[in-house]
């Protein structure tokens, strides 16, 4: 097949040379693009049905905002090592990206770890999923993010093993990092949509 | 262009067609899956209608069904039909494919993403077909699976079937995503050079519209499904009035997406007749770029019609006037495809092949679906006709029609394509009588019945003094049904037959011009021993002046006779 492909490629007239991205990157906009849609669907409820029903802010009035507004600051900095580590990846400054996908798979447990904290807390106060329809959507909204978040920190995990390795530089490998990175920016802008609707609404 | 990867042929037995990347490959899978997943939804079919006629007699082949077992099995079939059977033929037979071999790539631009999605379907058939074989039975609660009737074992008598039945709805919308995803990116990242947008075959079209609005339309009711979930296993009441949740909430997130997903469905058997008609007709498609557009206005509007299926669920009745209006806006791009295809035949050089009589087909019975569908998108009528034996008559005249014409159509179309030889005509024609006769002769009885007020949902009629009437049209359809179901017999024996002795089939066996036809009967492994160059558009038939009627999209220019840019 590649030597069919290299004759027909040699014929190829000139100005066909295509301009879309590459399909890897193509693929993760389509995935994310689903992705919109099922926190878009979790978030849309939330709001249709908060402003539909009273009683809701009085259960809100029991998650802790700091801890919240804590992990959201874990977050930001987790995109921002992950730019640098692709910033590291495009300048071939190959130990400066692995330190940065390190350090971003160490805020991804940051994160969750903290999630951990207020889950714990929580829970021992009395409040769980059935606790009231804002504890339902609290901890639905929030569990699914946070797989989302331990699905991002395996990736990155193993981008940073890859790195490590040096597997990560053979061939178009290193677009990967782009890819887990564009996934890795998508959880953490979820969760600036779900930090205000939960913790500061 | 993507450059393709030099893949060879694997040659161990698993690894070549069981775990296998080729799409030509998966593509037999999920045509595999879908006929036998057929024969599932079928039999659910006999079952419902026998029982329907002659209620609680003993079934032949089964024994008598009780009113639970009842929703079980309508549940099945509703469930069965619309997930695995239209959605894995539609669009993961002849999507997988057909999109490569039309676009001119050597396979998808994910191939092992292609394969997982396979196997992630399958594991869902496995877990929908167990689900009827666990302690209390298969879900209950439709395939809407409404709550709360859906929300509380109690109200079904049904709690593990339930539980299976999310896990595999989910999966397939997992397997379905990812096909989607693959779909789009090969189509926009792997096209041969000179395949532009505006020579894409329609088919190829209707695939990505349908990818597109599946994975935009699914996402909140994967959201309500893992509600529902908590809300049955965790004791939340996302859906519960009496814990503060509501149970229109799960109406509209299913209807969301359940409302476009039968465009998902529609695309795709329109994108097959749309091919067929004009290889059959000899005359290039009419308004090719009216029907493109169309489809696009259609996959648009389809997101904001949901809440027609709810204008008797107390929903905020304000609602209904803009959902009737959006609803009945839709009908004009179906309406425009509809005329696009009668046009594409009028004066044409008839050939009436079974896959050119299973689209007209095709064609004609959703032309009675789609004006039923006026009746019921309007909040006025609908009123009336809502949740009647109307509704499930409309339903099937629009959702048979693609799946089975369209699809059936397909099948006998690009069978020599797919397996290397030709079907017997002979018996593709009685398989048409058979099917056309039967389906028209099973639901016209149905509009009747529902005109008459009759409800849906009913295990036996006969209790109710003013549906004493309407018995003789259930016992009609019953025996049509059966009919139909018999009818299929052809088919299976024509495709064995054809597998193992049709007539070898060359290249080009229909005098086509899309790019699927410049290769070998079957492809080889690659698709294309040499990447096509297209050079037009994809229905050039019985241009003036050309030497033969038809010129392949490959044909370089020639200076005796113009080209045109697009087949309009």
């Amino acid at each position: 097949m590649s030597t069919a492909v290299q004759t027909a490629s040699a014929e190829v007239p000139v100005g066909y040379e295509s301009v879309a991205p590459p399909s890897g990157k193509l693929g993760v906009w389509w995935f994310l693009a689903s992705e919109i849609m099922v926190f878009g669907g979790f978030i849309g409820s939330y709001v249709l049905l908060r402003v539909a029903h009273g009683g809701w802010p009085d259960q809100a009035s029991h998650v802790n905002w700091r801890l919240g507004a804590i992990n959201t600051l874990v977050l930001v900095t987790s995109s921002l090592t992950m730019i640098l580590a692709l910033n590291a990846v495009r300048i071939e400054r190959r130990e400066r990206a692995a330190r940065f996908l390190l350090l971003t798979v160490l805020l991804g447990f940051t994160f969750l770890g903290v999630k951990s904290i207020e889950y714990t807390r929580e829970l021992s106060e009395g409040f769980t999923p059935s606790s009231g329809m804002f504890w339902s959507f609290y901890y639905i909204m929030t569990g699914l993010h946070g797989v989302h978040v331990l699905g991002g920190i395996v990736l990155n995990a193993i981008l940073y093993i890859a790195a490590v390795r040096g597997t990560l530089w053979s061939g178009n490998r290193r677009a990967r990092v782009e890819f887990a990175g564009l996934y890795w920016h998508f959880v953490d802008v979820v969760w600036i949509f779900l930090f205000p609707l939960l913790y500061l609404a | 262009m993507e450059v393709a990867t030099s893949h060879t042929q694997p040659t161990g037995f698993i690894r070549r067609y069981l775990f296998s990347t080729d799409h030509k490959v998966i593509a037999k899978q999920y045509l595999s899956l879908s006929l036998a997943m057929a024969l599932v939804g079928g039999f659910t079919s006999y079952l419902i209608r026998w029982q329907l006629a002659w209620p609680e007699t003993n079934i032949p082949g089964w024994g008598p069904i009780g009113p639970d077992d009842y929703n079980a099995i309508i549940t099945m079939h509703g469930t069965v039909m619309v997930f695995f059977v239209a959605m894995p033929f539609l669009l993961g037979a002849f999507g997988n494919f057909l999109i490569p071999l039309m676009i001119g790539a050597n396979d998808m631009a994910f191939p092992r993403l292609n394969m997982i999605s396979f196997w992630t379907l399958f594991t869902a058939s496995v877990v929908l077909t167990s689900s009827m074989f666990v302690p209390g039975g298969a879900a209950a609660a439709g395939w809407t699976s409404y709550a709360p009737l859906s929300d509380n074992p109690i109200y079904t008598g049904v709690n593990r079937g339930q539980n299976l039945w999310i896990l595999a709805v989910a999966l397939e919308f997992g397997s379905f995503l990812m096909g989607g995803i693959n779909f789009l990116t090969t189509t926009l990242n792997m096209r041969a050079p000179g395949m532009s947008l505006s020579r894409l075959p329609i088919l190829v079209w209707m695939e990505i519209t349908a990818a597109v609005v599946f994975l935009l339309s699914v996402g909140p009711l994967i959201a309500g499904a893992l509600m529902l979930l908590m809300d049955r296993t965790l004791g939340t009441g996302f859906f519960r009035p009496d814990r503060g949740g509501d149970p229109l909430l799960w109406e509209h997130l299913f209807w969301f997406f359940g409302h476009p997903e039968v465009y998902v469905v529609a695309l795709p058997g329109f994108g097959m007749m749309l091919e067929i008609i004009p290889v059959f007709a000899r005359k290039p498609i009419f308004g090719y770029r009216t029907i493109i557009w169309s489809t696009i206005a259609a996959g648009l509007l389809s997101f904001i019609v949901w809440a027609h299926h709810m204008f008797v669920s107390g929903m905020d009745p304000r609602l209904a006037t803009p959902f009737s209006v959006t609803t009945i806006l839709i009908s004009v791009p179906f309406a425009i495809i509809v005329f696009a295809m009668i046009a594409s035949v009028w004066r044409g050089a008839i050939v009436l092949s079974t896959a050119m009589l299973f689209a007209l087909g095709g064609l004609a019975t959703f032309l009675v679906g789609g004006v039923t569908g006026i009746f019921l998108g309007s909040a006025t009528t609908d009123i009336f006709l809502h949740g009647t034996y109307f509704v499930v008559a409309h339903f099937h005249y629009t959702l048979f029609p693609v799946t089975f014409f369209g699809g059936f159509a397909g099948l006998y179309y690009w069978f020599p394509k797919m397996f290397g030889r030709m079907m017997n005509e002979a018996l593709g024609k009685i398989h048409f009588l058979f099917t056309f006769v039967c389906f028209n002769a099973v639901f016209i009885p149905l509009f009747l019945a529902g005109l008459k007020g009759n409800p849906r949902r009913l295990y036996e009629m006969s209790s109710y003094d003013f549906l004493k009437p309407v018995q003789q049209f259930h016992v009609i359809a019953t025996i049509a049904t059966i009919g139909l179901l018999v009818g299929q017999l052809p088919l299976v024996v024509n495709f064995v037959y054809s597998l193992v002795r049709g007539k070898t089939a060359t290249a080009n066996p229909w005098q086509a011009n899309t790019l699927e036809w410049t290769t070998a009967s079957p492809p080889p492994h690659e698709n294309f021993r040499k990447m096509p160059m297209v050079y037009r558009a994809p229905y050039e038939y019985s241009v003036p002046g050309a030497p033969s009627d038809w010129i392949p999209q490959t044909e370089p220019p020639q200076p005796i006779y113009p080209v045109t840019a697009v087949a309009d």
